[in-house]
């Protein structure tokens, strides 16, 4: 028993409990989300001690701490404290439950934080669900026809995906007799001897399972849905935090149990969905007229991305693998900051139509530039991550050898500008409704600042992180 | 004739299937949620069978069912409320009329 491998978790979970005891005496709100932000800090002090290497083992090798679950951890606790900031204004439209509301949020970030640090099917199965059932409740959370319709859907949408992905984990732990991902690794060859096609049918049902979490087509239809419907906060949370904790499970699973020996042609599934991905992500973009929807599609097409990097870490690629993990990090970054800047001009003009940003750039000068800052990393221009992560990821899957695939992704990546720059085009050359100027609030704009600085530096100088990323994928493909 | 791991699968694909096309067919989301939780039990039904004739010794496919029963629990506790939650803005749960947002 080596608990204390478990610290940010554990930490996560008694600030939530704080937080909800806090709701009920304290009377000025925003202490809440101090309370948050100061037991991500915490959490994130207590990642900085977990052993990196070699990798140690707690709960009967359930639980693992390496470099991989380290640096996912660092994320997720980025994004939770982001979030965390960005709703401090926004919160006040739950009137009497804000302490659940952070409180949920850290819970969900700890469910996160378990799946990228698991390496066994009933942990991944449990980390999935706490993730989940609290993005269920906080999607739902501003109890309006749209909001309490995003989570129903989130909801009946997510609960068919478990059982779907749990009947494929019931299916290989029958094959190979194990829950462990590497003793399942190890037993696979018996188990396609004993049966193959169960192993293909318990793969393609792994895949809908997490392809579901990820909103990769055809999984996508709840997306836009409950993006819409969801707060913005939320919106943002579950479009790179939940997104980025599916990428890390699939990682884990499909490249240590699944293996490398071609038992399973796992890659093929997901090149050909990757393809999908990207098309119908970006091409249904093209017609979205809500900026909520249009970032749903946006991320529904990056994802489909990140797939490509996915069947490029078949080969046991270790440069694929950080290709992925870099990319996932730089979209974390800049979707945020994305979000971030339509929370802020939405929470004053109530609208998010495309439209009511019509000369954004001269009511808000700061905010606009941010979201166009933002816009151009998604579409892949340097100076911005956006650009050096879609580089290392498509350059690894040159490399692996999925040539035809890249190209698609680059053909996407141009239709995908079209959309982005349309929404620069109404902010800068549109006419203004009214002259009124558009302020954030100080926590908002310090959120902001966060992620851009960030989606900044890891754009010019992505040498640091990206030697920590190797790491990362060193511990993971070894 | 003897009851073997084979029949138990037959029976676990069967509950798997009704639920799925049931999830997917019907209306009523409390009976979608309904179809969804025999979906569940199907996969314990696999897991028990499998633990018992694959892995006599240990107790992991139990273990594994125990905890989606309960992870199934919170989930059908979460997702009534928020059918009550939509019910109350539109007084329906049919969920081809739950449609505020193109589905």
């Amino acid at each position: 028993m080596n608990l204390s491998l478990l610290g940010p978790e554990i930490v996560l979970g008694v600030i939530a409990v704080i937080i909800v005891l806090l709701d009920l005496v304290v009377q000025k709100k925003g202490i809440l989300a101090a309370v948050g932000v100061a037991g991500v800090l915490i959490a994130a002090l207590v990642n900085g001690w977990l052993p990196m290497e070699p990798a140690k083992y707690a709960f009967d090798k359930m639980l693992v701490s390496d470099s991989f679950t380290v640096l996912f951890n660092f994320a997720f606790l980025g994004i939770a404290g982001l979030v965390i900031l960005s709703s401090v204004d926004y919160a006040k439209k739950f009137r009497r439950s804000q302490g659940e509301y952070y409180a949920l949020v850290l819970l969900s970030t700890a469910g996160m934080m378990l799946m990228a640090s698991t390496r066994e099917l009933i942990s991944i199965y449990i980390a999935l669900e706490l993730t989940s059932i609290s993005l269920y409740v906080l999607a739902a959370f501003l109890r309006d026809g749209k909001s309490s319709e995003a989570g129903l859907k989130y909801m009946l949408l997510g609960a068919l995906s478990s059982a779907v992905l749990l009947y494929g984990m019931a299916l290989i732990f029958g094959l190979t007799g194990t829950t462990q991902l590497d003793q399942i690794a190890s037993s696979i060859t018996v188990a396609k001897a004993i049966g193959q096609s169960a192993l293909i049918l318990a793969t393609v049902l792994l895949v809908a399972g997490f392809g579901f979490k990820i909103a990769m087509v055809p999984f996508q239809m709840w997306a836009p849905d409950v993006y819409e419907g969801a707060p913005t906060p939320i919106t943002a949370f579950l479009s790179v935090g939940s997104k980025a904790a599916g990428f890390a499970v699939i990682l884990r699973v499909f490249n240590i149990s699944l293996g490398h020996e071609g038992f399973v042609d796992w890659q093929t599934i997901f090149a050909i969905l990757a393809v999908l991905t990207m098309t119908i992500g970006n091409v249904v973009a093209l017609v979205q007229s809500n900026v909520k929807r249009l970032l749903a599609y946006s991320s529904i097409a990056q994802a489909g991305y990140v797939l490509v990097g996915v069947v490029a870490t078949s080969n046991s690629s270790q440069f694929a693998a950080s290709g992925v993990i870099f990319f996932l990090l730089g979209y974390a970054l800049t979707n945020l900051g994305a979000f971030i800047a339509i929370i802020a001009i939405s929470e004053k003009t109530g609208n998010d139509e495309i439209a009511g940003y019509s000369g954004m750039a001269r009511r808000a000068p700061g905010l606009a530039l941010a979201l166009a800052f933002c816009l151009i990393s998604l579409t892949g221009i340097p100076p911005t991550v956006g650009f050096v992560g879609k580089f290392y990821l498509f350059s690894s899957a040159v490399e692996a050898g999925w040539v035809w695939l890249v190209i698609i992704g680059l053909i996407n990546s141009a239709i995908s500008a079209y959309y982005y720059v349309r929404v620069l085009k109404i902010m800068y050359l549109g006419a203004a409704p009214s002259e009124e100027g558009v302020k954030a609030s100080a926590p908002v704009v310090t959120a902001l600042g966060l992620s851009l600085v960030g989606v900044l530096i890891a754009g010019i100088y992505p040498g640091p992180l990206f030697q920590w990323v190797e790491a990362a994928a060193r511990s993971l493909i070894g | 004739m003897a009851i073997g791991l084979d029949h138990f699968l037959v029976l676990s694909a069967a509950m798997f299937s009704i639920g799925l096309v049931g999830a997917l067919s019907k209306r009523n989301a409390v009976v979608i949620l309904m179809c969804i939780e025999i979906m569940l039990n199907a996969v314990n039904v696999a897991m028990v069978a499998f633990s018992r004739y694959v892995t006599p010794v240990a107790l992991t496919g139990q273990v594994f069912a125990i905890f989606i029963m309960t992870v199934a629990a919170a989930e059908a506790a979460v997702g009534l409320a928020l059918i009550i939650a939509v019910y109350r803005q539109r007084q329906t749960v049919d969920v081809q009329q739950i449609d505020l947002m193109k589905w």
